[in-house]
């Protein structure tokens, strides 16, 4: 039974989710709704899962001092500030810790935003150094792919028009060959990508409501 | 005297011929622009006409749509309209309410605030700014929910021989026939990237994308960590999968529970192999980072749905020298994979792993009546080519869609 039930929930919110997207009729859309409010209720519940395996994972490893034990102090301590400020409104005079000017938002904007825009700040650094690997032409399609990336990243960089835009014949100029990359061969190779991508969901969601896959039940 | 007092007469009589002049050119002009000022406006616009309303089909009711003609002071006339009122009452003879209000050139408004089963009359009026016309009332009209959305019948259409497909090629699985699958470089590799954390004595990371369940690429994601899980369980590596979404933690920690026990080394599992970090994407990335640092995996696997945290894992595991196989149906994190990973699963790939990796012949089947849906599509797209070229477009609205 522990298998059965969950393939007889999957199979039949499926059915239900399919049919509501061709009837929009009742109660085929309400029992749809109905699913979906017991998706947010059961991602609530799991969210208290989340955060006490969060303190019991770090508190685990502050015990233990395993390796890395200080950052697990320095996330504790982040949840139970934010959480302490959010959760009882401290240090502010509005009724909600989501207004201006509260603690809760002060912490938003001067230390969680910060960071966040830090984290993926970095992302410049890394797509120098993953260009830097895959732009070496090693072989014909890395050659390739070095030549069109030189076309569009010139292309799309006034410095590219200001080197090209004296050449009569518009399609040599570099921003119209970065043009002509992406919308043609780029949105083609995109297109195929996506018709793939579609028909794997369909044969996955399938194959998961005629309870074929179960892998994700532990299952073969 | 007599000339001092005939100059002096002279004097008045021109002063006076002047002032006279001045007065009158100043009445004529002052006259002159009293003519030349516009008039005031007290001439409405004239009302749009050819008013209907009707309930939106295809739809879960709750909407009435109008469309109108549009007043013929509408960029045209006296080329005085600046917007056009919706008003709508329960009674043809009123009270109407205006319920939105459009830019001069609307010609359709949908209304979505209707209460099904209710009979509403709508008016259009034409405004100028100042004065507005309105147009008579529409007929009654009630919102209903539909039984079917016509719309979408091309896609049940397709959906229902893409199904078939696939379940045909299932049963001819089912009855044991051999079917031809492709090679996919990115799962052949799973178990030399496994083999090689054994070998060094290091853990595997396993990353199921920062989406929650409810998206199929986390669903496929989780289906090949049962298989990675499996083999984890039988080499005794160690495994740690950190997630992002507290569903996917009670899901995942279901999907590796259960490989363990298949794979005989229910003791090898602990609830902390997956375990939850943060619901924020770069958050998470800083932490799986951090993890990826400390820990130097052998192999990590990201596969499911991933944005821009792609590159800041992958780079991060190039640099710890980790062998990588990435999945993912994001086309835009595709090229960044490819670039910084040893294996990427390019879209359908990924939705094929769970098949490929168990050989379970069923599962296989299903990926054939795929293939079979991708010949038919190319041959719609070759032929849609030709007609399109031709000028022949009623063939590509088939497959349109809302």
């Amino acid at each position: 039974m522990r298998r059965e039930i969950p393939l007889f929930i999957t199979a039949t919110t499926g059915v239900i989710f399919i049919i509501a997207y061709f009837i929009p009729h009742r109660p085929v859309n309400q029992i749809q709704q109905l699913f979906l409010a017991w998706l947010y209720i059961i991602a609530a519940f799991a969210i208290i899962l989340g955060v006490l395996n969060l303190l019991l994972v770090n508190g685990d490893k502050i015990y233990k001092q395993s390796k890395g034990w200080g950052y697990s102090v320095i996330i504790i301590l982040s949840f139970l500030v934010m959480a302490g400020i959010g959760t009882f409104n401290l240090g502010g005079r509005a009724t909600s810790p989501l207004e201006e000017g509260t603690s809760f938002m002060w912490l938003f904007y001067n230390v969680y935003y910060p960071l966040s825009s830090t984290v993926f700040a970095l992302l410049a650094f890394f797509v120098a150094s993953a260009s830097f690997r895959a732009f070496r032409a090693r072989n014909k399609e890395a050659a390739l792919l070095l030549v069109a990336a030189f076309f569009v990243m010139l292309g799309r960089v006034p410095i590219g028009n200001y080197l090209t835009s004296w050449i009569p014949l518009k399609w040599l100029q570099l921003s119209t060959i970065a043009n002509w990359i992406m919308a043609y061969p780029n949105m083609a190779a995109q297109r195929a990508i996506m018709i793939g991508i579609a028909l794997g969901i369909i044969s996955t969601s399938l194959r998961l409501i005629l309870g074929i896959e179960k892998s994700y039940l532990g299952g073969e | 005297m007599l000339i001092k007092s005939l100059e002096r007469r002279r004097d008045r009589l021109r002063w006076r011929v002047t002032s006279i002049t001045v007065a009158f050119v100043f009445s004529l002009a002052l006259g002159g622009r009293a003519h030349a000022g516009t008039p005031q406006d007290t001439l409405p616009p004239a009302p749009p006409t050819g008013l209907i309303a009707f309930d939106t089909p295809n739809d879960a009711g709750g909407s009435i749509t109008l469309r109108w003609i549009k007043s013929p002071d509408d960029g045209a006339g006296a080329e005085d309209v600046k917007g056009y009122q919706i008003l709508r009452a329960e009674r043809r003879e009123g009270p109407y309410k205006v319920i939105a209000r459009l830019p001069a050139g609307a010609v359709r408004y949908e209304d979505a605030t209707t209460k099904d089963g209710v009979t509403y009359y709508y008016k259009v009026s034409a405004s100028d700014g100042v004065n507005s016309s309105e147009s008579p009332p529409g007929q009654a009209v009630r919102s209903k929910a539909q039984w079917f959305n016509f719309k979408r019948l091309n896609m049940l259409i397709a959906g229902i021989i893409l199904s078939l497909g696939i379940i045909y090629f299932i049963s001819k699985a089912r009855k044991g026939e051999e079917l031809y699958i492709r090679k996919i470089a990115g799962l052949d590799a799973v178990k030399e990237a496994v083999g090689r954390a054994t070998e060094m004595g290091r853990k595997v990371f396993f990353i199921p994308g920062i989406l929650d369940l409810d998206d199929v690429q986390t669903i496929a994601g989780l289906s090949i960590l049962g298989q990675v899980a499996r083999l984890t369980a039988e080499y005794g590596t160690e495994l740690e999968v950190p997630v992002c979404r507290s569903v996917v933690m009670v899901t995942g920690r279901e999907t590796v529970k259960e490989a363990y026990l298949d794979s005989g080394h229910p003791d090898a599992y602990n609830d902390e192999i997956v375990h939850y970090m943060t619901d924020d994407q770069f958050g998470y990335a800083a932490g799986v980072d951090g993890l990826m640092l400390r820990e130097k995996p052998a192999a990590i696997f990201y596969q499911g749905a991933f944005y821009a945290e792609s590159l800041i894992l992958a780079e991060t595991g190039f640099s710890v020298g980790a062998i990588q196989i990435a999945g993912t149906a994001m086309p835009s994190q595709l090229p960044f994979f490819i670039t910084a990973c040893d294996y990427t699963l390019i879209g359908e790939e990924l939705f094929a792993a769970s098949a490929y990796l168990s050989r379970e012949p069923r599962a296989l089947g299903s990926i054939k009546g795929q293939d079979l849906g991708k010949a038919i599509i190319l041959i719609i797209l070759g032929l849609g080519v030709i007609l399109e070229t031709l000028g022949i477009t009623s063939f590509s609205q088939l497959f349109t869609t809302q």
